[in-house]
């Protein structure tokens, strides 16, 4: 017996959201009642896909390619659970942090970007995921410029088009493999698959459409001021969430269409990766406001996600094991981080890191929130960033691999440094003591137990790793290992 | 899985507790704090002596649970885990009478004495690591915990020498990180085996594993302060004195040591080591330092810089034992872990007493200091005694057993580099001592405070009279039965040099 789990977590935040947008002084509490259904929903899947495997629906009956599939694996399962956790956190944090007029826009752009999120990571068909991409995007676009002001909105913009262009790059993408194989269904394109030259044009249009959205290296132009002059919880969900989708997106493509007939491309996403983990890393040092610091370092953490790609084909799930670890974990520690970072600002009205003033012993709750989402960031154990970065030197080592090695661990103590100069200042004064505003408890817990899910998350990882290999997403790739 | 099973698992949980309560008490709440720091410290040390009868009679203790595929977290109490653990526990237990005491009235205590549980958490679960990653795991969690206590004063001094310090064991982490996954694609284990995880590998590898043992000792060094990884231990002496005492002198730098120890027996095998021919430099690394850091010494006139020069010198005593190879000098190093333990956490303290009492900090200070504070300077002279080797006092067992250690192993040069050192260790306490007992005491002291009728305050004078006592002891019974020497002695025949 099926029960409609996965239904459940697209038309639930969708009705939320059109209630939220008829009903805007109840915004909140229906924003918070569609979490929690959320969460319901999403343990509910995971305990029917934990007993039965694969989940597949017909939605209306029809089979494709006339009707539309709802299809997961172990790596949607764990991509839902992420977007349920975080999402959790950030309504409860937005619920204190958007008051009146901005929280009746906030709730029903917030809800139908979670919506679009479940339907991507449900879906198995090149056609509606570019839907549900370009969706994503708009909700995203809009919720950035919320703030208002003049930085907010040209990040806002900035952002927007590099949004349009890559869905549009991935549409062209799409048209090609249609016209080429005659399927839209990522099962059906796997079997039909063939090296020629119309693949390579292909995955170069998808590839930069995607690595655009993913803001990889050196297509990240657009996240630092679109992240870092969002509302914190906007921040929370783009750097946490919106990049993981496309990075699925281009995951997905790679592992069942892509990786086997055109395996020479892996070097270059490798390649960005490991000058998107240094450049970021190093940008993040250099930054003196804490929200862009945290935004260079999401650079930073969507590169490791690339070193992946070279690794795969010889390692088999071990490198894809650390991928969606690592992008498990940072979707935690990045949005606790700037969960944290909005504390900070509002605290004392301002992000200069040199001035953080004494907020260790003042505001200890987010200091550690922080710290401990910094651990994660920074890969140190016991955390989840610790299990995924193990997972990638592991896989690195074993191939001989030195360079992705050496990487990895670089990119570490690049990340411990710009994290600890954040904690060095939050125990010292600052020259110019400034007032200080109280932070509503509410949202000095979340950003804390986001951080310590991260954390947490290094203890469970066998679990985990077991829940990821629900249907088996790698198989393509396991014969060799 | 029986009720022994979980003993090792509550020794941690016993300070790892206490201490997340206690990151939630109101700073007011001193009573509480106490109550649950000391009661978490007896726990410790009634556990640990259950264990210590325990693992003397033949048994074992041991956990563990999944943590990654193929890899478990195993916490195990065999005989060298136990001395390091009982170390750690009683002295904590002392420290702990001695912060609590020496942060009266300071702020943020909260905060300091949920770190200083913490620390002292990831030290007992560094002893009772059964295999590498476990290590790896509280040896970073170590780092982190002490960087707040570093920084715990919150001046720009303060914010700079942690920063020195997370640069120097970050980066050693990272290294002992590769070197751990590297090790582990090779191997396939990381389980910590008397004679060594390699046997299986032959002879192929070698300059891999020669590699991965640079890599992993090089990680250590940096926390067993070796040159030239030891720039971070002088620089980190803002702590407040506690911090000093117990994690500078003992926790922290015994961690490094102690790794040395299982990378060298229990993942490598002495044998397999020196068949690789990684042992004499190692050796040769561990003189320079003891040379070196005596050297260095000799010209701080920071009382505690001084101290922290000289545990640069001391604690490479262990490494030294260590990489000679032979049961006698294996003994000599193990011991020097608990026998250097107790003498530096005296001088500490009495450094500490000191700072608080007389706003004494330097050695150019401290004239007439014996006749103000003769308790707390006779203690000093007790450990200082021990540095140098003097009998009775701890350190001459170790240094005797190192001594006839290298005769046994035909390296008559470390004989050199004992008497060397005892020389150079003579040449910067003994002027301390002289100034302190003969010179004439000042007219005004820099900064005195009086604390009743003793010369100082109670809870400051009984920690280092404890630890100057079992530095006595461990000195003049050093052939009774579970005495630190005694107990060495069973780990080089039960583990380390097992037939």
């Amino acid at each position: 017996m099926e029960a409609p789990w996965a239904q459940a977590l697209i038309l639930a935040p969708l009705a939320g959201a059109m209630s939220a947008f008829l009903w805007p002084h109840r915004a909140r509490a229906i924003g918070l009642v569609t979490m929690l259904l959320l969460v319901m929903s999403v343990a509910g899947l995971g305990i029917q896909m934990a007993r039965f495997g694969i989940y597949r629906h017909l939605v209306g009956g029809w089979a494709p390619p006339l009707g539309i599939e709802l299809y997961a694996d172990g790596l949607s399962l764990l991509l839902l659970a992420a977007t349920a956790v975080v999402g959790a956190g950030v309504s409860v944090y937005a619920a204190d942090y958007f008051r009146g007029h901005d929280a009746a826009h906030f709730w029903p752009l917030w809800l139908f970007l979670l919506a679009a999120l479940d339907a991507l990571f449900l879906s198995r068909d090149i056609f509606n995921i570019y839907v549900t991409l370009e969706l994503l995007g708009l909700a995203a676009v809009a919720l950035t410029g919320l703030g208002g002001g003049r930085d907010a909105l040209g990040g806002a913009m900035r952002y927007l088009l590099a949004t349009l262009l890559g869905s549009l790059l991935y549409l062209l993408g799409v048209a090609m493999l249609y016209h080429g194989f005659g399927a839209l269904d990522i099962g059906v394109l796997a079997l039909r698959i063939r090296p020629t030259p119309l693949v390579w044009a292909t995955l170069g249009l998808m590839g930069a459409g995607l690595c655009l959205k993913t803001a990889v290296f050196p297509l990240h132009f657009w996240l630092p001021p679109a992240h870092a002059n969002a509302p914190a919880p906007v921040s929370a969900a783009l750097s946490g969430l919106v990049v993981k989708a496309s990075l699925y997106v281009l995951l997905r493509m790679w592992i069942d269409v892509f990786g086997t007939v055109a395996a020479g491309a892996s070097v270059l996403f490798g390649v960005l990766g490991a000058v998107a983990v240094l450049w970021g890393s190093l940008q993040a040092l250099r930054q003196a406001r804490l929200k862009l610091l945290v935004a260079y370092s999401t650079v930073a953490q969507i590169g490791y996600l690339f070193l992946a790609f070279p690794l795969g084909a010889a390692s088999g799930w071990t490198a894809w094991g650390a991928v969606a670890y690592l992008a498990l974990s940072h979707a935690l520690a990045k949005a606790a981080m700037f969960l944290a970072t909005g504390n900070l600002l509002r605290f004392g009205g301002h992000d200069r890191i040199a001035d953080l003033d004494r907020v260790a012993q003042r505001l200890p709750l987010t200091t550690w929130a922080f710290a401990l989402a910094g651990v994660s960031i920074m890969g140190l154990p016991p955390s989840g960033g610790f299990v995924g970065k193990w997972l990638l030197l592991q896989a690195a080592l074993a191939q001989g691999r030195w360079g992705i090695a050496a990487v990895v661990v670089v990119g570490g103590l690049l990340a411990a440094a710009y994290v600890f100069r954040v904690l060095g200042h939050t125990f010292t004064q600052a020259p110019v003591p400034h007032e200080a505003r109280p932070v509503p408890a509410h949202m000095q817990w979340a950003a804390l137990l986001l951080a310590g899910g991260a954390v947490l998350l290094g203890f469970i990882a066998p679990f985990v790793l077991s829940m990821l290999r629900i249907g088996h997403p790698f198989a393509m790739w396991e014969a060799g290992s | 899985m029986s009720l022994d099973a979980w003993i090792p698992l509550l020794v941690v949980a016993s300070s790892l507790v206490p201490g997340l309560v206690i990151f939630g008490l109101a700073e007011r709440r001193s009573v509480l704090r106490s109550v649950l720091n000391l009661a978490g410290a007896t726990v410790k040390l009634v556990l640990v002596g259950w264990m210590l009868w325990g693992v003397y009679q033949g048994h074992h203790y041991e956990i563990s649970w999944p943590l990654l595929p193929g890899l478990e977290m195993e916490l195990r109490a065999g005989p060298l885990a136990l001395l390091f653990v009982t170390l750690s526990t009683v002295l904590w237990l002392v420290t702990t009478v001695y912060a609590i005491g020496y942060l009266e009235d300071s702020p943020h205590r909260s905060r300091f004495f949920g770190f200083f549980s913490l620390c002292v958490s990831a030290t007992i679960g560094v002893a009772l690591s059964g295999n590498l990653i476990t290590f790896l795991l509280f040896y970073e969690l170590l780092t982190l915990s002490t960087y707040p206590l570093i920084v715990h004063r919150g001046t720009e001094a303060a914010r700079h020498a942690g920063r020195t310090y997370l640069v120097y064991t970050v980066s050693g982490g990272a290294l002992v990180l590769l070197g751990t996954v590297w090790l582990y694609t090779l191997t396939g284990t990381l389980e910590f085996t008397s004679k060594g995880i390699l046997t299986p590998l032959g002879q192929g590898h070698r300059a891999a594993l020669t590699t991965i043992f640079v890599l992993l000792v090089a990680g250590l060094g940096v926390k067993a302060a070796l040159v030239p990884l030891h720039g971070w231990l002088p620089r980190a002496m803002v702590a407040p004195a506690p911090v000093s005492a117990l994690l500078h002198a003992v926790a922290v730098v015994k961690a490094g040591a102690f790794g040395i120890i299982r990378v060298v027996f229990d993942i490598y095998g002495v044998e397999y080591a020196a068949g690789l021919g990684v042992m004499r430099p190692l050796a040769w690394l561990a003189a320079l330092t003891i040379i070196y850091g005596s050297v260095r010494a000799l010209s701080q006139d920071d009382l505690k810089r001084r101290l922290a020069f000289s545990t640069v010198s001391q604690v490479a005593y262990i490494t030294l034992g260590v990489a000679m190879g032979g049961p006698l000098a294996t003994i000599g190093g193990v011991v020097h872990l608990v026998h250097q333990g107790l003498m530096k956490i005296t001088l500490f303290f009495c450094a500490g007493n000191l700072a608080e009492t007389l706003g004494i900090h330097k050695i150019s200070e401290m004239g007439g200091v014996g006749q103000r504070m003769p308790w707390t300077m006779a203690f000093f002279t007790i450990g200082a005694f021990g540095m140098i080797g003097t009998p009775p006092v701890a350190g001459f067992v170790s240094k005797w057993y190192l001594g006839e250690g290298a005769l046994q192993v035909a390296q008559p040069w470390v004989l050199g580099v004992l008497v060397a050192s005892s020389v150079l260790n003579a040449a910067y306490f003994l002027p301390i001592l002289h100034t302190a007992w003969f010179r004439p005491p000042p007219d005004a002291w820099p900064e005195e405070r009086r604390f009743g009728p003793a010369e100082t305050a109670w809870m400051l004078l009984l920690p280092p009279l404890a630890t100057a006592a079992m530095a006595l002891a461990a000195g003049l019974l050093a052939s009774v039965p579970l005495s630190p020497l005694e107990w060495a002695r069973l780990i080089a025949a039960r583990e380390l040099y097992r037939p």
